[in-house]
Protein backbone atom coordinates (compact mmCIF):
# COMPACT_ATOMS: atom_id res chain seq x y z
CA UNK A 1 0.00 0.00 0.00
CA UNK A 2 1.06 3.39 -1.05
CA UNK A 3 -0.25 7.12 0.68
CA UNK A 4 0.48 10.30 -2.40
CA UNK A 5 -0.55 13.50 -1.63
CA UNK A 6 0.75 16.95 -2.72
CA UNK A 7 1.56 19.45 0.56
CA UNK A 8 3.56 22.83 0.50
CA UNK A 9 4.80 21.99 -2.95
CA UNK A 10 6.10 18.82 -2.81
CA UNK A 11 4.95 15.68 -4.20
CA UNK A 12 5.07 13.06 -1.62
CA UNK A 13 4.64 9.26 -1.51
CA UNK A 14 4.89 7.29 1.28
CA UNK A 15 5.55 3.31 0.91
CA UNK A 16 2.95 2.35 3.86
CA UNK A 17 4.42 -1.14 4.90
CA UNK A 18 8.44 -0.11 4.49
CA UNK A 19 8.11 3.39 6.05
CA UNK A 20 10.21 4.20 2.94
CA UNK A 21 9.65 7.98 1.64
CA UNK A 22 9.99 9.13 -1.21
CA UNK A 23 9.94 13.12 -3.03
CA UNK A 24 9.06 12.31 -6.69
CA UNK A 25 8.32 15.07 -9.66
CA UNK A 26 5.25 15.47 -11.40
CA UNK A 27 5.66 12.50 -13.93
CA UNK A 28 6.85 10.09 -11.30
CA UNK A 29 3.92 11.07 -8.48
CA UNK A 30 1.56 10.27 -12.23
CA UNK A 31 3.10 6.90 -12.81
CA UNK A 32 3.31 6.21 -9.41
CA UNK A 33 0.00 6.50 -9.17
CA UNK A 34 -1.04 4.12 -12.53
CA UNK A 35 1.60 1.68 -11.79
CA UNK A 36 -0.30 -1.24 -9.70
CA UNK A 37 -3.30 -1.50 -12.28
CA UNK A 38 -1.78 -0.57 -15.70
CA UNK A 39 0.35 -1.65 -17.92
CA UNK A 40 3.92 -0.28 -18.88
CA UNK A 41 2.56 0.20 -22.12
CA UNK A 42 -0.77 2.44 -20.37
CA UNK A 43 0.91 4.11 -18.28
CA UNK A 44 3.67 5.44 -21.34
CA UNK A 45 0.99 6.27 -23.35
CA UNK A 46 -0.85 8.16 -21.08
CA UNK A 47 2.00 9.81 -19.88
CA UNK A 48 2.82 10.96 -23.59
CA UNK A 49 -0.76 12.50 -23.80
CA UNK A 50 -0.43 14.55 -20.55
CA UNK A 51 2.89 16.14 -20.76
CA UNK A 52 2.67 16.77 -24.47
CA UNK A 53 3.87 20.09 -23.84
CA UNK A 54 6.72 19.17 -22.42
CA UNK A 55 9.77 18.08 -24.30
CA UNK A 56 11.76 16.81 -21.44
CA UNK A 57 8.98 14.31 -20.88
CA UNK A 58 9.82 11.64 -23.89
CA UNK A 59 9.75 7.88 -24.21
CA UNK A 60 13.05 7.08 -23.00
CA UNK A 61 12.86 9.10 -19.79
CA UNK A 62 8.82 7.81 -19.08
CA UNK A 63 10.48 4.08 -19.69
CA UNK A 64 13.48 5.38 -17.14
CA UNK A 65 11.32 6.67 -14.78
CA UNK A 66 9.79 3.54 -14.76
CA UNK A 67 12.58 1.46 -14.21
CA UNK A 68 13.27 3.55 -11.04
CA UNK A 69 9.96 2.34 -9.79
CA UNK A 70 10.24 -0.79 -10.34
CA UNK A 71 13.99 -0.88 -9.09
CA UNK A 72 12.38 0.52 -5.38
CA UNK A 73 8.93 -2.03 -5.65
CA UNK A 74 12.02 -4.95 -6.20
CA UNK A 75 14.41 -2.89 -3.18
CA UNK A 76 11.28 -3.28 -0.45
CA UNK A 77 10.72 0.53 -0.90
CA UNK A 78 7.54 0.80 -2.90
CA UNK A 79 4.60 -1.24 -3.13
CA UNK A 80 5.34 -3.22 0.13
CA UNK A 81 2.84 -5.87 1.34
CA UNK A 82 1.93 -6.31 4.29
CA UNK A 83 3.73 -9.12 6.51
CA UNK A 84 2.72 -7.55 9.84
CA UNK A 85 -0.42 -9.10 10.90
CA UNK A 86 0.77 -12.41 12.57
CA UNK A 87 2.89 -10.54 14.97
CA UNK A 88 0.04 -8.08 15.69
CA UNK A 89 -0.75 -10.04 19.05
CA UNK A 90 2.93 -11.40 20.37
CA UNK A 91 4.07 -7.60 21.64
CA UNK A 92 1.38 -7.83 24.05
CA UNK A 93 1.41 -11.79 24.98
CA UNK A 94 5.32 -11.40 25.64
CA UNK A 95 4.72 -8.44 27.87
CA UNK A 96 1.68 -9.98 30.43
CA UNK A 97 1.26 -8.65 33.53
CA UNK A 98 4.35 -6.58 32.93
CA UNK A 99 3.20 -3.33 34.22
CA UNK A 100 5.32 -0.48 33.25
CA UNK A 101 3.83 3.06 33.60
CA UNK A 102 1.26 4.38 35.86
CA UNK A 103 -0.75 7.71 36.13
CA UNK A 104 -0.95 8.69 39.77
CA UNK A 105 -4.07 10.38 40.39
CA UNK A 106 -2.52 12.74 43.31
CA UNK A 107 -5.63 14.92 43.46
CA UNK A 108 -8.68 14.66 42.44
CA UNK A 109 -9.77 18.24 42.56
CA UNK A 110 -8.67 21.42 41.51
CA UNK A 111 -8.39 25.04 42.23
CA UNK A 112 -9.14 25.84 38.58
CA UNK A 113 -13.34 25.14 37.57
CA UNK A 114 -12.64 24.49 33.42
CA UNK A 115 -15.98 23.89 32.22
CA UNK A 116 -14.67 21.63 29.03
CA UNK A 117 -12.60 19.40 31.70
CA UNK A 118 -13.05 15.14 30.59
CA UNK A 119 -11.86 15.00 34.30
CA UNK A 120 -15.06 16.94 35.62
CA UNK A 121 -13.17 19.81 36.95
CA UNK A 122 -10.83 17.15 38.93
CA UNK A 123 -13.64 15.19 40.77
CA UNK A 124 -13.52 12.58 37.76
CA UNK A 125 -17.47 12.41 38.19
CA UNK A 126 -16.96 11.10 42.17
CA UNK A 127 -15.57 12.52 45.05
CA UNK A 128 -13.28 14.70 46.28
CA UNK A 129 -9.77 13.57 47.49
CA UNK A 130 -6.20 13.70 47.94
CA UNK A 131 -3.98 10.55 47.53
CA UNK A 132 -2.15 9.18 50.59
CA UNK A 133 1.92 8.87 50.84
CA UNK A 134 0.19 5.18 51.72
CA UNK A 135 -1.34 4.41 48.41
CA UNK A 136 1.48 6.55 46.40
CA UNK A 137 3.68 4.40 48.03
CA UNK A 138 1.62 0.81 47.36
CA UNK A 139 0.85 1.83 44.20
CA UNK A 140 5.53 2.38 43.58
CA UNK A 141 5.87 -0.83 44.95
CA UNK A 142 3.21 -2.72 42.79
CA UNK A 143 4.94 -0.82 39.41
CA UNK A 144 8.37 -1.95 40.53
CA UNK A 145 7.37 -5.58 41.23
CA UNK A 146 5.20 -6.08 38.45
CA UNK A 147 7.59 -4.34 35.94
CA UNK A 148 9.33 -7.87 34.93
CA UNK A 149 12.73 -6.69 33.26
CA UNK A 150 11.73 -3.22 32.17
CA UNK A 151 14.24 -0.75 33.29
CA UNK A 152 13.05 2.85 32.45
CA UNK A 153 8.91 3.24 34.34
CA UNK A 154 7.20 6.10 33.85
CA UNK A 155 5.07 7.71 36.70
CA UNK A 156 3.12 11.08 36.07
CA UNK A 157 1.49 12.95 38.45
CA UNK A 158 -1.77 13.97 37.50
CA UNK A 159 -4.95 15.19 38.51
CA UNK A 160 -6.69 17.43 38.98
CA UNK A 161 -4.31 19.77 39.58
CA UNK A 162 -1.20 17.44 41.45
CA UNK A 163 0.58 20.66 42.93
CA UNK A 164 -2.96 20.51 45.67
CA UNK A 165 -1.02 17.98 46.97
CA UNK A 166 2.64 18.14 46.32
CA UNK A 167 3.74 16.94 49.49
CA UNK A 168 2.86 13.77 48.80
CA UNK A 169 4.76 14.33 45.28
CA UNK A 170 7.96 15.04 47.08
CA UNK A 171 7.51 12.21 49.13
CA UNK A 172 6.90 9.76 46.80
CA UNK A 173 9.61 11.09 44.42
CA UNK A 174 11.71 10.44 46.85
CA UNK A 175 10.63 6.99 47.97
CA UNK A 176 10.91 6.19 44.43
CA UNK A 177 14.83 7.49 44.02
CA UNK A 178 15.39 5.11 47.29
CA UNK A 179 14.48 1.55 45.66
CA UNK A 180 15.29 2.61 42.07
CA UNK A 181 18.83 1.43 41.86
CA UNK A 182 18.58 -1.45 43.98
CA UNK A 183 15.55 -2.56 41.90
CA UNK A 184 17.66 -2.11 38.83
CA UNK A 185 14.62 0.46 37.76
CA UNK A 186 15.06 4.22 36.35
CA UNK A 187 11.60 6.13 37.12
CA UNK A 188 10.60 8.71 34.85
CA UNK A 189 8.78 11.33 36.47
CA UNK A 190 6.00 13.88 34.77
CA UNK A 191 4.18 16.48 36.64
CA UNK A 192 0.98 18.31 34.96
CA UNK A 193 0.10 21.25 36.11
CA UNK A 194 -2.52 24.64 35.53
CA UNK A 195 0.42 26.15 36.93
CA UNK A 196 -1.63 28.21 39.62
CA UNK A 197 0.41 26.93 42.52
CA UNK A 198 3.77 27.25 41.49
CA UNK A 199 6.00 28.38 43.14
CA UNK A 200 10.32 28.33 43.83
CA UNK A 201 9.52 25.43 45.52
CA UNK A 202 8.49 23.60 42.40
CA UNK A 203 10.77 25.05 39.90
CA UNK A 204 13.26 23.80 41.87
CA UNK A 205 12.06 20.31 42.62
CA UNK A 206 10.25 19.74 39.31
CA UNK A 207 13.42 21.03 37.02
CA UNK A 208 15.74 18.42 39.59
CA UNK A 209 13.43 15.40 39.27
CA UNK A 210 10.69 15.80 36.64
CA UNK A 211 11.73 13.81 33.45
CA UNK A 212 8.76 15.99 31.78
CA UNK A 213 6.90 19.02 33.09
CA UNK A 214 2.99 19.22 30.86
CA UNK A 215 1.84 23.00 31.61
CA UNK A 216 -1.72 23.59 30.68
CA UNK A 217 -2.07 26.83 28.54
CA UNK A 218 -4.73 27.71 25.77
CA UNK A 219 -3.17 30.52 24.07
CA UNK A 220 -4.93 34.20 23.39
CA UNK A 221 -5.55 35.26 26.89
CA UNK A 222 -9.47 35.68 25.96
CA UNK A 223 -9.18 32.28 24.70
CA UNK A 224 -7.74 30.46 27.72
CA UNK A 225 -9.67 33.15 30.00
CA UNK A 226 -12.97 31.92 28.74
CA UNK A 227 -12.93 28.11 30.20
CA UNK A 228 -9.55 27.90 32.05
CA UNK A 229 -11.32 30.38 35.31
CA UNK A 230 -11.08 29.79 39.24
CA UNK A 231 -14.19 28.99 41.35
CA UNK A 232 -14.70 32.98 41.47
CA UNK A 233 -15.13 32.75 37.56
CA UNK A 234 -11.99 34.88 37.28
CA UNK A 235 -9.52 33.78 33.85
CA UNK A 236 -6.18 32.55 35.12
CA UNK A 237 -3.87 33.47 32.43
CA UNK A 238 -2.50 36.74 34.09
CA UNK A 239 -1.54 34.30 37.10
CA UNK A 240 0.02 31.40 35.36
CA UNK A 241 2.00 32.91 32.57
CA UNK A 242 4.68 34.75 34.77
CA UNK A 243 4.78 31.17 36.44
CA UNK A 244 5.05 28.97 33.05
CA UNK A 245 7.99 30.98 32.00
CA UNK A 246 9.96 31.23 35.13
CA UNK A 247 9.90 27.83 35.37
CA UNK A 248 10.69 27.16 31.34
CA UNK A 249 13.81 29.58 32.06
CA UNK A 250 15.21 28.00 35.03
CA UNK A 251 14.33 24.19 33.00
CA UNK A 252 17.53 24.41 31.34
CA UNK A 253 16.52 22.83 28.19
CA UNK A 254 14.81 19.95 29.93
CA UNK A 255 11.72 18.71 28.28
CA UNK A 256 8.46 20.16 29.17
CA UNK A 257 5.22 20.80 26.77
CA UNK A 258 3.11 23.95 26.46
CA UNK A 259 -0.65 22.31 26.56
CA UNK A 260 -3.44 23.86 25.03
CA UNK A 261 -6.60 22.40 23.85
CA UNK A 262 -8.76 23.90 21.23
CA UNK A 263 -12.71 23.78 20.80
CA UNK A 264 -15.30 24.85 18.75
CA UNK A 265 -14.22 28.66 20.24
CA UNK A 266 -10.94 28.18 18.98
CA UNK A 267 -10.71 26.04 15.36
CA UNK A 268 -8.12 29.08 14.25
CA UNK A 269 -5.91 27.68 16.93
CA UNK A 270 -2.78 28.45 15.10
CA UNK A 271 -3.21 31.85 16.74
CA UNK A 272 -2.41 30.52 20.24
CA UNK A 273 0.34 28.71 19.10
CA UNK A 274 1.51 32.52 17.78
CA UNK A 275 0.90 33.71 21.09
CA UNK A 276 2.81 30.74 22.87
CA UNK A 277 5.53 31.58 20.85
CA UNK A 278 5.53 35.51 21.43
CA UNK A 279 5.51 34.62 25.41
CA UNK A 280 8.73 33.05 24.71
CA UNK A 281 7.64 28.86 24.90
CA UNK A 282 9.14 26.97 21.77
CA UNK A 283 7.94 23.33 23.20
CA UNK A 284 4.20 23.10 22.19
CA UNK A 285 0.95 20.61 21.79
CA UNK A 286 -2.22 21.68 20.80
CA UNK A 287 -5.17 19.28 21.45
CA UNK A 288 -8.91 19.03 20.00
CA UNK A 289 -11.00 19.04 23.35
CA UNK A 290 -12.55 15.50 24.64
CA UNK A 291 -15.80 16.09 25.02
CA UNK A 292 -19.68 14.73 23.67
CA UNK A 293 -20.19 15.37 20.09
CA UNK A 294 -23.04 17.37 21.33
CA UNK A 295 -21.33 19.78 23.63
CA UNK A 296 -20.99 23.32 22.63
CA UNK A 297 -17.45 22.94 23.01
CA UNK A 298 -17.21 20.14 20.51
CA UNK A 299 -15.55 20.71 17.09
CA UNK A 300 -17.97 20.77 14.59
CA UNK A 301 -17.68 19.33 10.47
CA UNK A 302 -17.75 22.96 10.06
CA UNK A 303 -14.50 23.64 12.13
CA UNK A 304 -13.27 20.81 9.96
CA UNK A 305 -11.62 22.28 7.23
CA UNK A 306 -10.32 25.24 9.64
CA UNK A 307 -8.23 23.28 11.87
CA UNK A 308 -6.68 21.38 8.88
CA UNK A 309 -5.45 24.43 7.16
CA UNK A 310 -4.33 25.37 10.76
CA UNK A 311 -2.11 22.31 11.13
CA UNK A 312 -0.65 23.11 7.11
CA UNK A 313 -0.28 26.85 8.45
CA UNK A 314 1.30 25.49 11.40
CA UNK A 315 4.03 23.17 9.03
CA UNK A 316 4.83 26.13 7.00
CA UNK A 317 5.57 28.31 10.17
CA UNK A 318 7.82 25.84 11.77
CA UNK A 319 9.68 25.43 8.36
CA UNK A 320 10.08 29.45 8.69
CA UNK A 321 11.42 29.48 11.82
CA UNK A 322 13.80 26.72 11.36
CA UNK A 323 15.24 29.39 8.34
CA UNK A 324 15.16 32.22 11.01
CA UNK A 325 17.01 30.23 13.13
CA UNK A 326 14.13 30.25 15.64
CA UNK A 327 12.74 26.31 15.61
CA UNK A 328 10.06 25.52 18.04
CA UNK A 329 8.58 21.88 18.32
CA UNK A 330 5.16 20.79 17.60
CA UNK A 331 4.18 17.35 19.76
CA UNK A 332 2.58 15.69 16.99
CA UNK A 333 4.84 16.83 14.31
CA UNK A 334 7.77 15.14 15.78
CA UNK A 335 8.38 12.17 13.72
CA UNK A 336 11.81 10.38 13.86
CA UNK A 337 12.05 9.16 10.77
CA UNK A 338 15.51 7.43 10.78
CA UNK A 339 15.04 6.20 14.60
CA UNK A 340 11.39 6.13 15.22
CA UNK A 341 9.33 2.76 17.21
CA UNK A 342 9.85 -0.74 15.80
CA UNK A 343 7.38 -2.56 13.90
CA UNK A 344 5.95 -4.71 16.98
CA UNK A 345 5.29 -1.07 18.39
CA UNK A 346 3.80 0.14 16.14
CA UNK A 347 1.08 -2.69 15.56
CA UNK A 348 0.07 -3.63 18.75
CA UNK A 349 -1.91 -0.58 19.82
CA UNK A 350 -1.96 1.62 23.13
CA UNK A 351 -0.39 0.21 26.42
CA UNK A 352 -3.69 1.28 28.20
CA UNK A 353 -4.81 -1.61 30.28
CA UNK A 354 -2.07 -3.34 29.81
CA UNK A 355 1.45 -1.85 30.57
CA UNK A 356 -0.07 1.58 31.40
CA UNK A 357 -2.53 1.94 34.13
CA UNK A 358 -4.23 4.51 36.27
CA UNK A 359 -3.91 4.94 39.90
CA UNK A 360 -6.97 6.60 41.64
CA UNK A 361 -6.73 8.48 45.16
CA UNK A 362 -8.13 5.56 46.81
CA UNK A 363 -6.00 2.92 44.81
CA UNK A 364 -7.94 1.48 42.39
CA UNK A 365 -6.61 0.77 39.10
CA UNK A 366 -8.04 1.98 36.00
CA UNK A 367 -7.10 1.07 32.16
CA UNK A 368 -6.13 5.15 31.78
CA UNK A 369 -6.69 8.24 33.16
CA UNK A 370 -9.56 9.31 30.85
CA UNK A 371 -11.63 5.64 31.64
CA UNK A 372 -11.27 6.46 35.68
CA UNK A 373 -14.89 6.42 36.80
CA UNK A 374 -16.08 4.02 34.55
CA UNK A 375 -17.11 1.94 37.11
CA UNK A 376 -17.21 -1.17 34.62
CA UNK A 377 -13.36 -0.33 33.76
CA UNK A 378 -11.93 -0.80 37.53
CA UNK A 379 -9.80 -3.53 36.39
CA UNK A 380 -8.47 -3.89 40.45
CA UNK A 381 -6.11 -2.46 42.82
CA UNK A 382 -2.54 -1.48 43.72
CA UNK A 383 -3.01 -4.04 46.60
CA UNK A 384 -4.45 -7.05 44.93
CA UNK A 385 -3.40 -6.02 41.22
CA UNK A 386 -5.76 -7.26 38.41
CA UNK A 387 -8.97 -8.64 39.87
CA UNK A 388 -10.83 -7.57 36.95
CA UNK A 389 -9.39 -9.72 33.88
CA UNK A 390 -12.40 -9.94 31.82
CA UNK A 391 -12.15 -5.70 31.16
CA UNK A 392 -8.25 -5.99 30.84
CA UNK A 393 -9.12 -8.63 28.18
CA UNK A 394 -10.55 -5.88 26.11
CA UNK A 395 -7.41 -3.91 25.92
CA UNK A 396 -5.00 -6.55 25.65
CA UNK A 397 -6.92 -7.60 22.55
CA UNK A 398 -6.97 -4.44 21.20
CA UNK A 399 -4.74 -4.02 18.26
CA UNK A 400 -3.78 -3.00 15.10
CA UNK A 401 -5.10 -5.59 12.75
CA UNK A 402 -8.68 -6.32 15.57
CA UNK A 403 -9.88 -3.12 14.14
CA UNK A 404 -11.08 -3.69 10.07
CA UNK A 405 -11.15 0.44 9.65
CA UNK A 406 -7.34 0.52 10.39
CA UNK A 407 -6.68 -1.99 7.61
CA UNK A 408 -7.05 0.02 4.92
CA UNK A 409 -6.11 3.18 6.67
CA UNK A 410 -2.37 4.86 5.32
CA UNK A 411 -1.71 6.17 8.64
CA UNK A 412 -1.56 3.26 10.90
CA UNK A 413 1.75 2.61 11.43
CA UNK A 414 1.72 6.07 13.17
CA UNK A 415 -0.79 5.60 14.95
CA UNK A 416 -1.19 2.10 15.80
CA UNK A 417 -5.25 2.10 15.94
CA UNK A 418 -5.87 5.07 18.21
CA UNK A 419 -6.69 5.94 21.29
CA UNK A 420 -9.65 3.77 22.82
CA UNK A 421 -10.87 6.03 25.48
CA UNK A 422 -11.43 7.96 22.04
CA UNK A 423 -12.54 5.54 20.39
CA UNK A 424 -15.21 4.14 23.48
CA UNK A 425 -16.38 7.83 24.22
CA UNK A 426 -17.48 8.14 20.53
CA UNK A 427 -18.73 4.40 19.69
CA UNK A 428 -19.12 3.00 22.81
CA UNK A 429 -16.51 0.00 22.22
CA UNK A 430 -12.92 0.33 23.32
CA UNK A 431 -12.33 -1.35 19.62
CA UNK A 432 -14.52 1.38 17.56
CA UNK A 433 -12.95 4.35 15.40
CA UNK A 434 -13.39 7.93 16.38
CA UNK A 435 -13.41 9.14 12.66
CA UNK A 436 -13.17 12.57 13.28
CA UNK A 437 -10.32 11.66 15.04
CA UNK A 438 -8.67 9.65 12.63
CA UNK A 439 -8.91 12.59 10.11
CA UNK A 440 -7.25 14.87 12.28
CA UNK A 441 -4.66 12.44 13.12
CA UNK A 442 -4.38 11.67 9.03
CA UNK A 443 -3.90 15.78 8.59
CA UNK A 444 -1.21 16.14 11.22
CA UNK A 445 1.01 12.92 9.86
CA UNK A 446 0.80 14.57 6.24
CA UNK A 447 2.20 17.63 7.59
CA UNK A 448 5.01 15.92 9.77
CA UNK A 449 6.41 13.83 6.41
CA UNK A 450 6.23 16.90 4.44
CA UNK A 451 8.02 18.85 7.56
CA UNK A 452 10.65 15.77 6.82
CA UNK A 453 10.37 15.90 3.16
CA UNK A 454 11.12 19.79 3.66
CA UNK A 455 14.01 19.26 6.18
CA UNK A 456 15.62 16.59 3.60
CA UNK A 457 15.15 18.42 0.28
CA UNK A 458 16.57 21.70 2.26
CA UNK A 459 19.85 19.43 3.46
CA UNK A 460 20.58 18.14 -0.32
CA UNK A 461 20.20 21.64 -1.88
CA UNK A 462 22.99 22.91 0.93
CA UNK A 463 25.13 19.65 0.43
CA UNK B 1 16.61 13.93 -14.78
CA UNK B 2 16.21 12.39 -11.24
CA UNK B 3 12.52 11.92 -10.79
CA UNK B 4 12.39 10.35 -7.30
CA UNK B 5 14.52 11.09 -3.92
CA UNK B 6 14.34 8.53 -1.30
CA UNK B 7 14.90 9.77 2.34
CA UNK B 8 16.70 7.90 4.50
CA UNK B 9 14.09 6.55 7.05
CA UNK B 10 13.92 3.64 9.25
CA UNK B 11 13.10 0.57 7.36
CA UNK B 12 9.71 -1.22 9.38
CA UNK B 13 10.11 -4.45 7.99
CA UNK B 14 13.93 -5.19 9.04
CA UNK B 15 12.78 -3.50 12.27
CA UNK B 16 10.75 -6.64 13.07
CA UNK B 17 14.09 -8.72 13.26
CA UNK B 18 15.56 -6.53 16.56
CA UNK B 19 12.42 -5.12 18.15
CA UNK B 20 9.80 -5.47 20.55
CA UNK B 21 12.16 -4.43 23.69
CA UNK B 22 9.00 -2.76 25.57
CA UNK B 23 11.47 -0.09 26.80
CA UNK B 24 9.65 2.62 25.12
CA UNK B 25 6.43 5.22 26.07
CA UNK B 26 3.85 2.78 26.39
CA UNK B 27 0.95 5.42 25.49
CA UNK B 28 0.32 9.49 25.51
CA UNK B 29 1.10 9.61 29.17
CA UNK B 30 3.97 11.69 30.31
CA UNK B 31 2.90 13.74 26.81
CA UNK B 32 -0.83 15.09 25.47
CA UNK B 33 -2.93 12.64 27.40
CA UNK B 34 -5.80 12.89 25.02
CA UNK B 35 -4.45 10.71 21.97
CA UNK B 36 -2.56 7.96 20.67
CA UNK B 37 -0.39 8.48 18.13
CA UNK B 38 3.02 6.43 18.17
CA UNK B 39 4.60 8.48 15.74
CA UNK B 40 6.73 11.06 17.22
CA UNK B 41 7.98 8.42 20.23
CA UNK B 42 11.23 7.54 20.76
CA UNK B 43 13.02 4.13 20.38
CA UNK B 44 14.61 3.46 23.36
CA UNK B 45 17.26 0.98 21.71
CA UNK B 46 18.21 3.56 18.88
CA UNK B 47 18.72 6.21 21.66
CA UNK B 48 20.76 3.75 23.40
CA UNK B 49 23.19 2.82 20.69
CA UNK B 50 23.16 7.28 19.79
CA UNK B 51 24.29 7.65 23.67
CA UNK B 52 27.19 5.17 23.30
Amino acid sequence: MIHRYQLNGFNIVLDVCSGSIHAVDELAYDMIGLFEDHSREEIRAAMLEKYAAVSEVTAEEIDRCYEDIEELRDAGALFTPDTFQPMAGTFKERSANVVKALCLHVAHTCNLNCSYCFASQGKYHGERALMSFEVGKQALDFLVANSGHRRNLEVDFFGGEPLMNWQVVKDLVAYARSIEKAAGKNFRFTLTTNGMLIDDDVIDFANREMHNVVLSLDGRREIHDRFRVDYAGRGSWERIVPKFQQLVEARGGKDYYMRGTFTHQNPDFLKDIQTMLDLGFTELSMEPVVCAPDDPMALTDADLPIVMRQYEELARLMLQREREGRPFTFYHYMIDLTGGPCIYKRISGCGSGTEYMAVTPWGDLYPCHQFVGEEKFRLGDVWHGVTNPAAQAEFANNNLYAKDECRDCWARLYCSGGCAANAYHATGSVMGIYEKGCELFRKRMECAIMLGVARSMEDEDEA
Amino acid sequence: MKHIVTLKTRNLCESAANGGCGECQTSCQSACKTSCGIANQRCEKAEKKQSK
